[in-house]
């Protein structure tokens, strides 16, 4: 056996990755960041050093076995990598591209400690881009059961539901309400981040699991969460409408012509392609836009907008460069771009033109204060500081409240903030319903939301009796696992070969 | 058309034109049928390069399975739509049904006010009004006797139909607040008035009343994209707060309702409105030349 891999024998520089140039990339929709070349893959799988018990493993929300699949890309066996990802994260095409990983695996790898740590979420992305070039998918023998599960939204809370409820046997039918199924994948995330085409390939591989999606449903209205249950013979159902409320200032000028949110600019570019002549959705862009906050939405928005025409892509966020909440590659991306940013700045007044319009912005200067309850320091207004700036549009991404749909259409509890209340298990008020995502936290990221939506389908599996496989051939069960003391053996589980 | 191979999709099932401009489908969706209620409207996508168009559930036939939509030609989608839309052809997506259901019941007399393309939506509201057994007075206003419709549906499910044209050809001269306040007048006893319209007509109807003190329920048409409260495109201003009029409407307080601030945001496409719908019917030309 090779000689242990340690800090001092592995390359100490990451893989260099191909980008796209700044100045090329600004007038087209293509992806910034470029695949890896094998060679690449290699090289940076060989950074990996193996740890006997890895702690990048614990910092992935759904748990991927990230050694694991690593190692096999050092040992040249993708088709291996990509079964040993696809047991826990059916999407790694997506993840590796939009993940925050300098908070989660990244950030907890160990070679991270002296060098720049392993660049877990490239190879996984390379993983999954050759997962779909190939036609790969990790379809197992699955014997149908007789359960009918119902899920609602097709976006990351309700593709890793539904893989899960699909893999265990149940007939699983996803419920969207756009003409496209993806959610927060589709209508939020731009190409040049997250090709359409991925999220094709991962749609097409859950429709190779059995997943029905049924598009143009916008539940709560056309029927009811309680009628999915009591007259659409769903036995179990999961939420999973994201948090897509946009919040406004509530500041002068909010109502303005030229002033949008985040959601309205990308759905209109990223769903309803208004980048593309030949699609009929308007979406004007002015000469100099100003985008306000700088979470990853916001990235993507002026970067949307550079793209769009824009001749000068502003930032304003009332905190400085450390608090921003965006992906520090999606930061340093914008800034590669041209993005002006002003930290530390926060808009009082919107500018009417006199037509409706914008014409400009009265900003204010801010500085750092005390911590808050976040635990960031908070901002504090500089007395006297106030200016005017000149811009045409105003993009607002200041983060998004609960959708009321679901809560005006059904008894389900909420929380104060008008999200749905869930127990740990992710069990709702209503019997065998279950939620997750970003309409049970707030807004929060994609892996999260499909962490929640596995978490509920184990659950949603303990609720209506069915085993993993792991727990029938596997380790034998934990008490705690079985439900009201029933033998597995004797219950109707089902039996998942993989093939 | 390619569309009429195409089995996905919403079919059409019948088609009429009251005027040159204004067209009426009624298409097959037996869930929403039965899930409509008045107030509500769809989002409706004529093909898959199509924008998303918000419009008012003008009638709903549970035992058919059909909803029916009312449509005014006026840019380029509702303008290709009137050319395209064909019995057995299919829409490309149809969703819905969107928004809060008027709030009916418990009323003794109301007034339902239509003006022009309003007439259509006010239509199940009147004749939801009536099966909870208020007295209903429709008021429904059009520019002459020629483009008048649905009259006899009004009269089968009113108590009293005041028609109103601009030219006075049919009913009596004048706008729809014309009839609106003969109503107030031969009434005393009113406690609601919906009207439905152009921005400008539900305006003024809001101002009739309010001296008068009945409350007054209008539906808000801004534009929209998803119609699901996920892009705050339709936004409109109620007293002091912001709303979105695809979950927290359409039906607003009409004396709460910033008009002024609904209209300015009606033209926030207007140059690229026009431009579209302009290139369009150049290229409905040059189509027709082509054609021979």
């Amino acid at each position: 056996m090779a000689k242990r891999k340690t800090i001092r024998t592995i390359p100490r520089e990451r893989a260099p990755v191909g980008e796209q140039d700044p100045q090329a990339r600004i007038r087209n929709f293509d992806e910034v960041t470029l695949r890896f070349t094998p060679e690449q893959a290699q090289l940076e799988a060989s950074r990996c050093i193996e740890c006997p018990r890895p702690v990048c493993t614990p910092g992935c929300p759904v748990g991927v076995d990230i050694k694991g699949f690593i190692a096999k890309i050092a040992a040249n066996d993708l088709r291996g990598a990509y079964d040993v990802i696809t047991q826990t994260n059916l999407l790694p095409a997506v993840c590796g591209r939009v993940c925050p990983q300098e908070n989660q695996c990244e950030g907890s790898c160990v070679v991270g400690n002296q060098l720049a740590p392993v660049a877990i979420g490239r190879l996984e992305r390379y993983v999954g881009d050759t997962a779909i070039a190939e036609g790969w998918s990790s379809i197992p023998y699955i014997e149908p059961n007789g359960f009918k599960i119902g899920i609602v939204g097709s976006g990351p809370a309700g593709m890793a539901c539904a893989a899960d409820m699909a893999k265990a046997g149940c007939d699983v039918t996803v419920y969207e309400a756009f003409h496209v199924p993806g959610g927060v994948l589709r209508y939020g995330i731009p190409d040049f981040r997250l090709p359409n085409s991925v999220v094709d390939a991962e749609i097409r591989n859950l429709e190779k699991l059995g997943v029905k999606f049924v598009c143009n449903t916008l539940v709560g209205r056309l029927f009811t969460i309680e009628q999915m249950i009591d007259e659409l013979g769903f036995h179990a159902v999961f939420i999973g409408t994201g948090a897509g409320y946009p919040s406004f200032m509530g500041i002068p000028g909010d109502n303005l012509n030229g002033v949008l949110s985040a959601n309205e600019l990308l759905t209109r570019c990223n769903m309803m392609q208004a980048k593309d002549r030949g699609f009929d959705t308007p979406l004007p862009i002015g000469a100099r836009v100003a985008v306000i906050g700088a979470g990853n939405t916001a990235m993507d928005a002026m970067r949307v907008c550079r793209r769009l025409g824009a001749e000068e892509v502003h930032c304003i966020y009332r905190r400085s460069r450390a608090e921003a909440p965006a992906r520090i590659e999606e930061v340093h991306h914008a800034e590669q771009e041209g993005i002006d940013f002003h930290w530390l700045t926060a808009p009082v007044a919107i500018l009417d033109d006199g037509k409706g319009g914008v014409r400009g912005m009265r900003c204010v200067r801010m500085e750092l204060g005390e911590p808050d309850a976040s635990g960031r320091r908070r901002p504090v207004e500089v007395k006297g500081s106030e200016y005017e700036f000149a811009c045409d549009l105003v993009v607002v991404a200041i983060g998004t409240n609960a959708n009321p749909i679901i809560g005006q259409t059904s008894k389900i509890k909420l929380d104060k903030r008008g999200y749905i209340a869930t127990d740990a298990d992710l069990a709702t008020s209503l019997a065998g319903v279950y939620a997750g995502g970003d309409i049970v936290t707030g807004a929060a990221t994609v892996i999260k939301a499909m962490g929640a939506g596995r978490t509920a389908a184990l659950s949603m599996k303990k609720y209506l009796g069915l085993r993993d496989s792991d727990a029938v051939y596997g380790e034998p069960p934990k008490p705690e696992a079985t439900l009201f003391g029933l033998d597995p053996a004797e219950h109707n589980f089902v039996r998942v070969r993989t093939a | 058309m390619s569309s009429q191979m195409d089995a996905s999709g919403f079919e059409i099932v019948a088609r009429q034109d009251f005027s040159d401009v204004t067209y009426l489908l009624e298409v097959r969706h037996p869930l929403m049928a039965k899930a409509a209620r008045a107030g509500q409207f769809v989002i409706v996508m004529l093909n898959d390069h199509g924008e998303r168009i918000p419009l008012t559930i003008a009638d709903f036939d549970r035992a058919r399975g059909t909803i029916t939509l009312v449509i005014q030609a006026v840019g380029k989608t509702t303008r290709e739509m009137q050319q395209v839309c064909k019995v057995g052809t299919r829409l490309y997506a149809l969703a819905g049904p969107m928004g809060e259901p008027s709030h009916i019941g418990g009323q003794r007399r109301v007034v339902c006010v239509g003006g022009g393309l309003g007439v259509a939506p006010i239509y199940p509201q009147a004749r939801a009004y009536k099966e909870t057994g208020a007295k209903v007075t429709a008021v429904v206003g059009f520019r002459n006797k020629d483009l008048v419709f649905w009259e006899d549906k009004f009269r089968a499910c009113c108590d009293e139909v005041i028609v109103c044209t601009d030219d006075g050809s049919a009913g009596i001269k004048g706008n729809v607040t014309e009839g609106l306040r003969q109503a107030i007048a031969a009434h005393p006893d009113i406690e609601e008035v919906v009207a439905i319209g152009p921005p400008v007509m539900m305006k003024a109807c809001a101002e009739t009343t309010r001296p008068h003190g009945i409350r007054t329920v209008v539906s808000l048409n801004p534009i929209m994209v998803d119609g699901t409260g996920m892009c705050g495109g339709c936004r409109v201003k109620i007293g002091e707060g912001i709303k979105f009029a695809c979950v927290d409407g359409p039906d607003f307080d009409a004396h709460q309702v910033d008009f002024d601030d609904l209209m300015v945001r009606l033209k926030r496409f207007a140059a690229v409105e026009k431009a579209a719908a302009e290139k369009f019917e150049e290229s409905c030309r040059i189509g027709r030349k082509a054609g021979g």
